[in-house]
Order: structure tokens, then C-alpha cells, then sequence
């Protein structure tokens, strides 16, 4: 630390203020607006997503309570395909896919021990899309209107033939718009983690959490654009009568489930690997000792992403494809179980060589591997081509992608909720009151689930309003309605705990777990400019570790407080040396203006609007011209 | 190791060098090129999907291959139109602001021209068939249509760095912004080359 | 990487340490009722199978449900040992990173398992594909929003939402869509088939025992996927020929008084736009041929049992129990409806 101490000291006020002064926003509306601090992004993101969870979840209610017996006349069964289409179309990309962006977004810039995110523009109209594309879509259920294809939308009953009306023009659109949200955030966690990290920070330290995001953001940006094709192309048939999925004139159906799985497995594993990641970084704080077998794991979270591209007609095992790719895709299936359980195993030996500290966030994580598992079995059975023509399309899938989802992205968010509520809101929660919701959650996920896989080996179809009475159907239905209530009681009272401790909370130690991640090195709930020096790492457990410490221990080298401007620290990609401090911009309104012109845009295609569209495109180019002008700076 | 990065984090070692390597709008880019080129790839493999799902007769019975004629010209336009971007930004890395001026025009005329001959080739094409006739139609306008808006967006990226340039507002130091539109340009452009084979020449083969 | 950089020094600063989470394995109770309901009575189940595909398909499923509960297992007894014997103050937390056991335990072993398995499904699958040839019989059917359409190559009658297939024999099925996408499924007897558009795709069935089979569509087709069902008969050869022989037969001729007003209601009013009866001047092709519809298993694929009093009611207005199908209610005068469910149920 030599040249550090012969820094002179005590000249000008002091760095926190400084920083302060550079960072901090007025608390006033226009601040609301114009924020740009990941932190308040990433709670929003956290608290749409939620709203959008409950809403999902109160459609997922009322199906349940539709199917609790034969022949029930709750909802009619335009009513029924409204709900299921926007409860799995909003679960998957209104709800998972942003809440653990959301969790990203709060903790990435944090992990590395930098002070927001890449683009933290860009991460704000990122959040207003979301926030616009999610009101879009879930504005069409009142009006009657909403997406009744199913989730994949298969062609041709989505095409403007079989489904007259806006239904699946508000799914089209509604997706493509919310893409733009997604890929920018993706790019943005790419470079962010690349670029950002925190000197010293070498790619065999990055936190796990941060791998999962990098890994899922590269998923987004190769996957993604097989979706938005295939909602272009479907768009472009509805209103402007090309032929992409029309037989009749030389078009294919199939091309719409090739495109769209190319997209959709990948997606799966979008939503499972920040999960996953959750439960590497929650593990270490509850077992006392460093994730076992950290480079298998990372090889883990590198290879599903690479391997996940290979599996797409997994889903189309029915269709009559060729039987040599059935074995191809049969085969690719069977081995991405692997890195998943080369995680279980790390994880499992993580917590039988440590010492386990029995609180919330752990149980949830122990609700996760039991539910995980017995999805990624039924996953792996599927892989097996003939079993899966048998079960298909039969409840047996909706038990096992709600095991996977639900346990395997679900009960990982819950144990994040926990394990990062004092952090983020600087409160801790009643943990009796975690408990109980734990308790109902578990036995109510596997309750309303677990009975899904025996209807479906009974022969029950999914996506049926209703059936007929007599078939050895009834009683496991009613089961998983009764589940599905329990469950919801569960939930509430997560509800209730969080915003029990934002009440009533005891204020949270900055490091109330012992985490060995860097947002447990600065102050809960964090300043807006995060730390106030940037630490310099030098191991995978940079909080466990004294060095970590020295380096922010006063008298810090200048390079690293940065305090004369708005900076953070810029780094190598590979090892994380420093490269040089970088402006980071300032609150603007810009973003909502920009996203505001994309709501033009797509409010204006759904209508049929084609100029007021064109308006919102105007406004949009306008908007980004003044955004990316170039500052007036000294040459 | 440790006294590497303190070598590095001094502020004497700071104000050297500068910029030292790529920068966070440089990744942004390349990441957002990234995805493009995916959508395209998809694009185009959608194309030799259905055409070998439709059968034999590609184009399809009515319609006659593309001509090679024009699309060869704007070829021969577009992909040089990236080389008076190179020279322009390599001019503005020594702070020679007339180059980046000319050069930028000199890469808008091109990409500009490049489009009034697509226009021209459509008003031809669609005598014969338009993209509501049969796929291969919807094919043929949305590939090319789709590459034809970007462009444009090049275009508009391209004519708000002239603006810039225009306005001094680009330097030695200060280029970045140049850097990373140009990146942009040169994937449109590289783009076409794709185009230009499956579009026009596979048919042919 | 260097030991020195795993240190874990470190004290919750908070909170309490909890007491036994006590463990409610439901699931292992669930797991029991699987393995005793295998067979729930009269459900459709793939685990009660009559024909050969779903036969082969149910002997795999077992073997993958008792591998999962094995490997399941291991990962409990996991678990089950670190929480009951690694919690607690006086636990020592062990250094080290057992790299290979990771490695060994989660990708080693379930990779042979894997490679095993997948051997044996490819088998499975093989046996699925190894449908009948071109001489056996061939039964065309074809998807309609939300019925299906059942003809049999070189035959001229058409029948609908009920196959009947000779017992102990592959027939082979083609499979066709007037729409939209279905998918053909009948649990008992073969895994699914997908109805493609603009493709014809093919499945066969093989049933081991004669009786009647539930099968419904699987592939979700709009607002009544739920009410899209159909029977497989399967019977003794003979019975089948003589089946399949009244299907290029004109349908029963009215024998009452009130069955031949009924007939003529039924050729003279709408009903003949949309409906057949074979040897009547009724040919229209937009709903189900009703040449023996007095024979059949129920009405709407599966959405009303067969009787008059649901006929009448079906013929009336058929949007009550199905609504959105493709037939609109019919205003059929009163003192017609009689003679026409009594016609209708004579058609067998
Ligand atoms: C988070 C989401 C998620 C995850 C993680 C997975 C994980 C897996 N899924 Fe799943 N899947 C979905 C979400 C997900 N899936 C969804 C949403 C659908 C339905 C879409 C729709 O139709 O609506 C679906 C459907 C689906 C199908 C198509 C079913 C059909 O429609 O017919 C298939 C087929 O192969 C499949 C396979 C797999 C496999 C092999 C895994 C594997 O990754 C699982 C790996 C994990 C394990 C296996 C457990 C841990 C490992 C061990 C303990 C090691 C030992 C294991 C063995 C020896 C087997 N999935
Ligand atoms: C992450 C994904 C996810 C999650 C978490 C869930 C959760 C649930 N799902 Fe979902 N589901 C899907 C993804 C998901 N599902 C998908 C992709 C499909 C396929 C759709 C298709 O076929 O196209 C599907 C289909 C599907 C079906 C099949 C429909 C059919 O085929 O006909 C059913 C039926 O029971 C069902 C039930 C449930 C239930 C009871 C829950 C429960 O877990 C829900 C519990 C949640 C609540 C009860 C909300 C409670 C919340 C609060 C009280 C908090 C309120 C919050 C605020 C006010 C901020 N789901
Ligand atoms: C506009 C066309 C149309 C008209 C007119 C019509 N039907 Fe139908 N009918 C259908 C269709 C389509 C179905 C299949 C509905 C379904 O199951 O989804 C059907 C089904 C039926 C069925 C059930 C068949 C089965 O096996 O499930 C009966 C019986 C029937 N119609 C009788 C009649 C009678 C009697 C009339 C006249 C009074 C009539 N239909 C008029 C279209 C029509
Ligand atoms: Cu036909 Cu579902
Ligand atoms: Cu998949």
C-alpha cells in the first residue's frame, strides 16, 4: 500500500461528499422520471415483475378453480384461452425473465464492485419498455382482446383466418416490443460485466450470479432473434397477406415452431440459469465455506447455454420429423442434463462440507433442489423420444414445466427475495413469518403440481377448459385446485413480509449473512454511488477476504475514489486491469421520452394506425439524436 | 501480481495512453451486431427452409429467377461504400477533420444511390409479382426490404455523424462515436454480400 | 486457485439459527400413490395400455420412473444427511473442493445411466416407427375444427369422431387437417401424432384386446380443443367387415311414419347444406357425415352422450354445450324435432 499512503490527504472536502454530491437525485417527481441509478431500476424492475406475477397468478387461480371439477361453468372457454395464453405468455416473459433482470440489474454492478451498470441510460428505457410493453399486453385481457393462442402461438389457428380479432396481433407486438427491452438489457449485463469489474476482478473470480447473467444475456442475444422473426414474419401475414406460414402458397407451419423453439428452449434455461445462479450465491453465505468446485460449475452455466441451441425439436417430438433428427434432438436432450447435474452435485456437496445455518433463504433453496430435480427427471424422460409422443401435450408437461419453473426459477427468486431484502431495502424480514410462507409454498407448489403428472399419464389433454366427468380425472384435479390455494395463501404472506419488514423491519446490518460477494462490503441499503471506494479484489470470496478491506481502508488511491467526477473504473476483459476511469452519464428523461415513442409505435401498428406509428418512430430518432450527440467536452 | 495493478492504478499511469482498450460503446455495438447477424441468419435460413420444404420449382412456377444485372451494380456500391468510412475514421484518429468529412459524404452517396437502385429494381419486380403473390414473393421483399431499412438507419446514422463532423464536434481524442457507427455500416454492409447469395444467386445454382 | 483465497471467516451478524425445518416429504407420500393407482379405472391411461405402442412406451415409462426414484433418492439421502448432520455450532465446516467427486457424482454417473437409457428409448422408438405396410388396412382421418372426419381407403363412406379397427392387427392411420392443427392421441393403444397443415403425416394403432378406446385431441386448436374426442372400436375381424361393409351401403331406409317426416325435415331443411346421409339427396360436406350417426358413442366428439333427449337439444342449438363449434343453432319447428331425432336415431 506504499503509494497509496504518500497521497496527500485532507485537501478539498471530503471524497464521500463529493461523491455524494455528484451521485445523489433530488427527491423530487421529475427525479422519478428521469433516474438513471440501477438500483432504483432494478427494484422496479422487481416490483412490475411482481405485479405482473400476481396478475399471472390470479389468472392461474381462476383456471385451477375452472378445472377444480367436470364440466364447471366458471368461465367460458373464450375466457379460459384468454387466461391460459396470457397466464403462461406473461409468467415467461412479463414475470421471470424481467424479475431476474431485476436482480441483475440491482446486483451485477454491485458484485463486481462498480458503480452502475454499462449503459445506465439505456438500462432505464430499458426498464420503461418493459414497464410499457407489460401494460400493452395485460391492458387487452379487460378489454377482451387478449392473446389466445397459447404461450407458442402455434400457426395456422393464429393466423388471421382461424383468429380474427387483435388477440394475436397484442401478442405479436406486444413480444417484439418487449424484445427491445430484453436485448437491451442483455447487451448492457454483457458489457457491464466485461468492462466494469472491479480491478483485479480476473475472469476466475467473477461471481457465479454474474456468470449466470453474462451466460443468459449471450442466450438472449442468439436467441431472441429467432422470436422476434417469427413474430415479424407472423405480423407481416396477419395484416399485410404474405405467406410465411400459408400452405396454400408455399409456406410451412412448422417453420413457425422451428423458429419459435429455436428461440424457446434456450428461453427455459434464460429463465433457469440466473436462478441457478441465485443458489450459488446464496449457498456460500448459509454453509459457511466457498461454492465447491467452482470451475465445474462455470463450465456448467458456459456449456447449457452452448448446448441449449441443440435441443429445439424436443418440442416437436410429435410432428412426424424424420426418425434420425428424432435421435439427433432425442440424444442432445439427454446430455444438457449434465452441467445441471454437475450443479446439483456442487451444491449438494457445498452444503454437506459446510456448516448449514438454518434460515429463509436457505429453505427456499432446499425447496428448489427437491422440486428442481423431479422436473429436470421428468425433462430427462422427455428426452426419450417415444415417451415423450405419449405424453405430450398432456398434463405430464404442465407438471414438469411448472417443477422446473416454479422450483426451479420460483423458489430461487423467493430465497433471492430474502437473502437480498436487507440489502435492498436496508430492513430485515420476520423470519417466522418466512417460514410460515415457506411451509405453505412447498407443500402447496407440490400439491397443485405433483397431481399434473397423473392426469396427464390418465390421458388429460392441457389447455382443455374443461372435461367430461368419469375419466380418473376429478380427484387429481381437485388436488391440484386445492394446491394451487394453499399456494396462493403462501404467497400472500411473502407479500406480506416484505412489506411487513418495510414497515416494522429491524434496520440490516450491512452484512447480516457473512456473504462473500461485494454488495455485502458496502452499506445497506447501498449509496447511489455505491461504494465509496471502488475495492480492488484479489480472490473469489473478496468479502472473506482482509485484502478487500485494506484496499477501501482510507487513504485509497484517487484512481479508485474518484470522486472529482460522475466515474467509475473501466477494465481489461479477460483479467480485469485497470484501463481508466469513465463519465458515466446523469439522470435524464430522455429514455421515457424514447420509450414513449415506441409505445406510440406499436399502439399505432395494433390499431392500424400506420401514422401515428410513424409519429412515434419520428419521435423516437429525435429523442436518440439529442441522446447520443456528443457532448461538448475540452478535445 | 499485486504490484502489477498498482503500476497500472497510479494516477501518473492514468494520464498516458489514452484511450487504452475497447471501450464499453465499442462492445455495445459489436453485441448489438451480434444479435442483428443472428436475425439475419435466421432470416436467410427461413428462406432455404421453405424453399426446400416448397418443392422442386424454386422460384416457383410464374416467376422468373432474379436478374442479376442490377443487384450486381448495387453490389459493386455498396460494399466499397465502407472504404471511404475506413479512410475517414483512420483521418480522424490524426485529427484531419476534412477527411472525416468527405469521407462520410462519399460513404452517404454511396449507400444513398445503393437505394435508389433497390427502388428501381422493385418498381421492375413487382410488375411481375409482388410479396402477397405466393412465399417466395413475401420472401423476396422482406429479405430485401428488411436489409434495405437498415440501411437507411445506416444512412441516418451516417448523416447524423456528418452533422457532427460538420459541427467539429469529432477530434483526435474524442472519435468514439465515429468508430462504433462505422461498425455498424460495415455489418450492413457485409450483410449484403449474404443477400446477394441467397437471394439472387442461389436460385441460379 | 490458491486455498488461501477459500477463507471463510465469517458469523451471521444477525438473526437467530434456526431450530429443524422437520421434513414433509409429501412427496414421497405422492410418489406411493403414483405407483398405486398405476391403473385408475376407466381413465384413458398410458399405464393401462391394449395396444402395442403404448404397451412398449409403458414398459419404458416404469423403467425411467424407477431409475428418477433411485437417483432421487441419492440426492435425498444428500441432503437429508447435511441437514441432519451438518448443522449446528459444533460443525465443522471441512476446506477443500472435492473437484473429482463433483465431477464423478454429477456428470460420471449420470452419464452412463444416460447413454443407457437412451439406447433402450431408441430401441423403443424404432418399434414405434415399425408401422404396418402399405396392405394393411388404412384408415383416413382427417381434423376439423373440432371433429374428426374418419374415412377407410377404397371406401366410399365417411364416418366420424369413432374408428373402428380390426382387433390384433396394424392398421396404418393417415392423418390429415382441413384447419387448423390437432394432434391424434388415443392413450391406450399409441403415443400422438400431430395433424400438420398442407402435410399428410402417419401413425398405426395396434390393439391387443378388443374393446373401446378414449381418445381425444391433443394439440391445442382453439375454443373447443376441449370437446374434440374420439372412440377407437376395436373388434373381431368379422364384426369389422361387416362394419366397415355398411359404410359404402346407402343408410337405413325410414321405416315409421314419423322417421320418414323426419327424413324429409332433415333433406329439405338446412341440415342437408352441411350433413350427409348416404342415399339421400343430403350431401353437404361442412359438418359430420350422418349416415349412422344413431350408432355412434356421443355427439359434438364427445360432448353429449347419444340420446334423443341431448339430440333434440344438440339439433336445436348446439352452441349451449359446445359453443363456438361449427354448427348454428337450428330453428327447427317444434312438431319437426321429434320426427327428426327419431329419424336420426334410426340412421345405425
Ligand atoms: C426453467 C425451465 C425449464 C428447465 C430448467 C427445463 C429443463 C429440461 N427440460 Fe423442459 N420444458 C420447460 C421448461 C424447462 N425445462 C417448459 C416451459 C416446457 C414446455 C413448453 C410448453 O410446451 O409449453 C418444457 C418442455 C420440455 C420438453 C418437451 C415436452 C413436450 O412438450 O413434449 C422436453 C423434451 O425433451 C424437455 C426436456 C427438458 C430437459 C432434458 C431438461 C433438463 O435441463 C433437466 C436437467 C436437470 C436434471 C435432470 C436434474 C438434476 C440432475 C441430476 C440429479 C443428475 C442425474 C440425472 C439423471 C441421470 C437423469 N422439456
Ligand atoms: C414461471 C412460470 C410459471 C409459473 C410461476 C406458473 C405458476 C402457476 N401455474 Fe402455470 N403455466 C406456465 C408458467 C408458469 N405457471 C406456462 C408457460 C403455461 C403454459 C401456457 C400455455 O399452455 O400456453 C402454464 C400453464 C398452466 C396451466 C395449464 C393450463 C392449461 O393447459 O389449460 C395451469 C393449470 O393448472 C397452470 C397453473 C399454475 C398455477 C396454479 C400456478 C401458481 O404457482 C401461481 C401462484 C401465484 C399466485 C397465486 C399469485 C399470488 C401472488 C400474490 C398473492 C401476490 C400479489 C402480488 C402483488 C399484488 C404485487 N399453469
Ligand atoms: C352450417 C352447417 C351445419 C348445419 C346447417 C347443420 N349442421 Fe349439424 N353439424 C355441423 C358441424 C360442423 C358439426 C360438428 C360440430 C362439432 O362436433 O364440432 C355438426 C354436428 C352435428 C351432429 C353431431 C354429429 C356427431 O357425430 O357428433 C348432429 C347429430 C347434427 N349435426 C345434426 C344436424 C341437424 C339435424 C341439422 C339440421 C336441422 C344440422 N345438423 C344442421 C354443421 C351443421
Ligand atoms: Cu383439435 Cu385440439
Ligand atoms: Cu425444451
Amino acid at each position: 500500500m506504499s503509494t497509496v499512503a504518500e497521497l496527500p490527504a485532507g485537501a478539498g472536502p471530503a471524497p464521500a461528499e463529493q461523491l455524494a454530491a455528484r451521485w445523489e437525485e433530488p427527491r423530487t417527481v421529475r427525479a422519478w422520471f428521469t433516474t438513471v441509478d440501477h438500483k432504483r431500476i432494478g427494484r422496479r424492475y422487481l416490483v412490475t415483475a411482481s405485479v405482473f406475477f400476481g396478475l399471472a397468478g390470479v389468472s392461474a387461480i381462476l383456471l385451477r378453480t375452472q378445472l377444480a371439477g367436470p364440466e364447471a361453468g366458471l368461465l367460458s372457454p373464450q375466457e379460459y384461452n384468454q387466461l391460459f395464453s396470457m397466464h403462461g405468455t406473461a409468467m415467461i416473459f412479463l414475470f421471470a425473465t424481467p424479475m431476474l433482470f431485476g436482480f441483475g440489474n440491482f446486483l451485477v454492478p454491485l458484485m463486481i464492485g462498480a458503480r452502475d451498470m454499462a449503459f445506465p441510460r439505456l438500462n432505464a428505457f430499458g426498464y420503461w419498455v418493459f414497464l410499457f410493453a407489460g401494460v400493452f399486453m395485460w391492458a387487452s385481457l379487460p378489454a377482451g382482446a387478449a392473446p389466445n393462442g397459447g404461450w407458442f402461438a402455434y400457426v395456422p389457428l393464429t393466423d388471421e383466418v382461424n383468429s380474427p380479432g387483435l388477440h394475436l396481433d397484442v401478442y405479436t407486438l406486444g413480444l417484439l416490443f418487449l424484445g427491445i427491452s430484453t436485448t437491451a438489457g442483455a447487451i448492457n449485463f454483457i458489457v457491464t460485466a466485461l468492462k466494469l469489474r472491479a480491478p483485479g476482478m480476473s475472469l476466475n473470480r467473477v461471481p457465479i450470479f454474474v456468470w449466470a447473467i453474462v451466460a443468459t444475456s449471450f442466450m438472449v442475444l442468439f436467441a431472441l432473434p429467432a422470436l422476434n422473426l417469427d413474430n415479424g414474419l407472423l405480423f407481416l401475414d396477419r395484416r399485410f397477406g404474405t405467406h410465411f406460414f400459408d400452405p396454400e402458397a408455399g409456406g410451412n407451419v412448422l417453420l413457425w415452431q422451428h423458429l419459435f423453439w429455436i428461440f424457446g428452449h434456450p428461453d427455459v434455461y434464460i429463465i433457469v440459469m440466473p436462478a441457478l445462479g441465485i443458489v450459488s450465491a446464496v449457498l456460500p453465505a448459509f454453509c459457511r465455506r466457498g461454492l465447491v468446485a467452482y470451475p465445474l460449475v462455470v463450465l456448467g452455466v458456459v456449456s447449457i447455454s452452448i448446448i441449449s441451441f441443440g435441443v429445439w425439436a424436443h418440442h416437436m417430438f410429435a410432428t412426424g420429423l424424420p426418425q434420425l433428427s428424432l435421435s439427433f434432438f432425442s440424444a442432445a436432450s439427454s446430455i444438457i442434463t449434465i452441467p445441471s447435474g454437475l450443479q446439483l452435485f456442487a451444491w449438494l456437496t457445498t452444503m454437506l462440507l459446510g456448516r448449514l445455518v438454518m434460515r429463509a433463504p436457505l429453505l427456499f433453496v432446499i425447496g428448489f433442489i427437491v422440486t428442481f430435480v423431479i422436473g429436470g427427471f421428468t425433462g430427462a424422460m422427455f428426452a426419450l423420444t417415444a415417451f415423450d409422443q405419449q405424453v405430450t401435450d398432456s398434463y405430464f408437461v404442465v407438471a414438469h414445466f411448472h417443477y422446473v419453473l416454479f422450483g426451479g426459477a420460483v423458489f430461487p427468486i423467493l430465497a433471492a427475495v430474502y437473502f437480498w431484502l436487507p440489502k435492498i431495502t436496508g430492513r430485515m424480514f420476520s423470519e417466522r413469518l418466512a417460514r410460515w410462507a415457506f411451509w405453505l409454498i412447498f407443500i402447496g407448489m407440490n400439491v397443485t403440481f405433483f397431481p399434473m403428472h397423473l392426469s396427464g399419464l390418465f390421458g388429460m389433454p392441457r389447455r382443455v377448459y374443461t372435461y367430461p366427468e368419469g375419466l380418473g380425472w376429478d380427484p387429481w384435479n381437485l388436488l391440484a385446485t386445492l394446491g394451487s390455494y394453499i399456494l396462493a395463501v403462501g404467497l400472500l404472506l411473502v407479500v406480506v413480509g416484505v412489506v411487513h419488514a418495510l414497515r416494522r423491519g429491524k434496520p440490516a446490518a450491512d452484512d447480516p449473512w457473512g456473504g462473500d460477494t461485494l454488495e455485502w462490503a458496502t452499506t445497506s441499503p447501498p449509496a447511489p454511488y455505491n461504494f465509496p471506494v471502488l475495492p480492488e479484489v484479489h480472490s473469489l470470496h473478496p468479502v472473506w477476504d482482509p485484502r478487500t478491506a485494506e484496499s477501501v481502508a482510507a487513504g485509497a488511491p484517487e484512481a479508485r475514489t474518484l470522486a472529482e467526477g460522475r466515474q467509475t473504473i473501466r477494465t481489461s476483459e479477460l483479467d480485469a486491469r485497470y484501463e481508466q476511469p469513465i463519465e458515466m452519464p446523469e439522470s435524464s428523461l430522455r429514455p421515457l421520452v424514447a420509450a414513449t415513442g415506441l409505445l406510440v409505435v406499436f399502439g399505432g401498428l395494433l390499431f392500424d394506425w400506420y401514422w401515428v406509428a410513424a409519429g412515434g418512430g419520428l419521435l423516437l430518432a429525435l429523442t436518440m439524436v439529442g441522446w447520443l450527440w456528443p457532448p461538448a467536452e475540452p478535445t | 501480481m499485486r504490484g502489477g495493478v498498482a503500476a497500472v492504478t497510479e494516477p501518473a499511469a492514468l494520464a498516458t495512453e489514452l484511450p487504452a482498450g475497447r471501450s464499453t460503446g465499442w462492445w455495445g455495438m459489436a453485441l448489438f451486431i451480434a444479435t442483428e447477424s443472428t436475425l439475419f441468419a435466421a432470416l436467410l435460413g427461413s428462406y432455404f427452409y421453405l424453399r426446400f420444404q416448397a418443392g422442386p420449382q424454386w422460384p416457383p412456377a410464374g416467376i422468373r429467377p432474379p436478374e442479376l444485372f442490377l443487384p450486381l451494380i448495387m453490389t459493386a456500391l455498396l460494399l466499397p461504400s465502407s472504404l471511404p468510412l475506413l479512410w475517414a475514421e483512420r483521418g480522424i484518429r490524426r485529427g484531419q477533420q476534412w477527411r472525416l468529412r468527405a469521407g462520410l459524404a462519399a460513404t452517404i452517396a454511396l449507400g444513398a444511390s445503393f437505394l435508389s437502385l433497390q427502388a428501381m429494381e422493385y418498381a421492375s419486380s413487382l410488375e411481375e409479382f409482388t410479396f402477397t403473390t405466393d412465399v417466395y414473393g413475401s420472401l423476396y421483399y422482406v429479405i430485401t426490404g428488411f436489409h434495405g431499412a437498415h440501411v437507411t438507419i445506416g444512412l441516418l446514422m451516417l448523416t447524423w455523424l456528418l452533422a457532427a463532423a460538420l459541427r467539429g464536434k469529432f477530434g483526435v481524442r474524442r472519435h468514439e462515436r465515429v468508430r462504433i457507427a462505422a461498425l455498424y455500416w460495415h455489418f450492413v454492409d457485409l450483410v449484403w454480400a449474404a443477400i446477394l447469395f441467397t437471394v439472387y444467386l442461389s436460385p441460379r445454382l | 486457485m490458491e486455498k488461501a483465497e477459500r477463507r471463510a471467516t465469517m458469523e451471521p451478524t444477525s438473526g437467530r439459527t434456526g431450530r429443524s425445518p422437520g421434513h414433509a416429504p409429501a412427496i414421497v407420500v405422492l410418489i406411493a400413490t403414483l405407483v398405486l393407482t398405476g391403473c385408475a379405472g376407466d381413465a384413458p391411461s398410458a399405464l393401462d395400455p391394449a395396444g402395442y405402442g403404448a404397451r412398449r412406451v409403458e414398459g419404458l415409462w416404469w423403467l425411467l420412473f424407477w431409475i428418477s426414484v433411485a437417483v432421487f433418492a441419492e440426492v435425498l439421502l444428500l441432503l437429508g444427511w447435511a441437514l441432519l448432520f451438518r448443522r449446528g455450532e459444533r460443525t465443522k465446516v471441512r476446506r477443500g473442493d472435492p473437484v473429482r467427486f463433483v465431477a464423478v457424482a454429477g456428470a460420471g454417473i449420470p452419464l452412463i445411466i444416460l447413454v443407457t437409457v437412451y439406447g433402450l428409448g431408441l430401441r423403443e422408438l424404432a418399434a414405434l416407427g415399425d408401422g404396418p405396410d402399405d396392405s394393411a388396412t388404412t384408415v383416413d382421418v382427417t381434423g376439423h375444427k373440432w371433429w374428426w372426419e374418419v374415412r377407410y381407403a377404397g371406401r366410399f363412406g365417411a364416418t366420424a369422431n369413432e374408428i373402428h379397427i380390426p382387433v390384433g392387427e396394424r392398421v396404418r392411420v393417415r392423418l390429415r387437417t382441413a384447419d387448423v392443427l390437432h394432434s391424434f392421441w388415443v392413450p391406450e393403444l399409441m403415443p400422438k401424432t400431430d395433424l400438420i397443415a398442407g402435410e399428410t403425416t402417419e401413425t398405426w394403432l395396434h390393439a391387443e384386446r378388443s374393446g373401446s378406446y378414449r381418445g381425444q385431441c391433443a394439440e391445442y386448436c382453439g375454443l373447443q380443443h376441449a370437446h374434440m374426442g374420439l372412440r377407437v372400436v376395436a373388434q373381431p375381424r368379422a364384426e369389422f367387415d361387416a362394419w366397415l361393409a355398411k359404410l359404402d351401403a346407402p343408410a337405413p331406409e325410414p321405416r315409421t311414419e314419423a322417421q320418414r317426416l323426419g327424413q324429409v325435415a332433415f333433406t329439405q331443411g338446412t341440415c342437408a347444406a352441411c350433413h350427409t346421409v348416404r342415399g339421400t339427396t343430403a350431401n353437404g360436406t361442412v359438418g359430420p357425415d350422418l349416415s349412422d350417426v344413431g350408432a355412434r358413442w356421443s355427439l359434438g366428439a364427445g360432448t353429449l352422450p347419444n340420446d334423443p333427449g341431448h339430440l333434440g337439444g344438440w339439433i336445436a342449438n348446439a352452441q349451449v354445450s359446445k359453443p363456438g363449434n361449427a354448427m348454428p343453432p337450428q330453428p327447427v319447428p317444434a312438431a319437426q324435432l321429434p320426427n327428426l331425432i327419431t329419424y336420426l336415431e334410426s340412421l345405425r
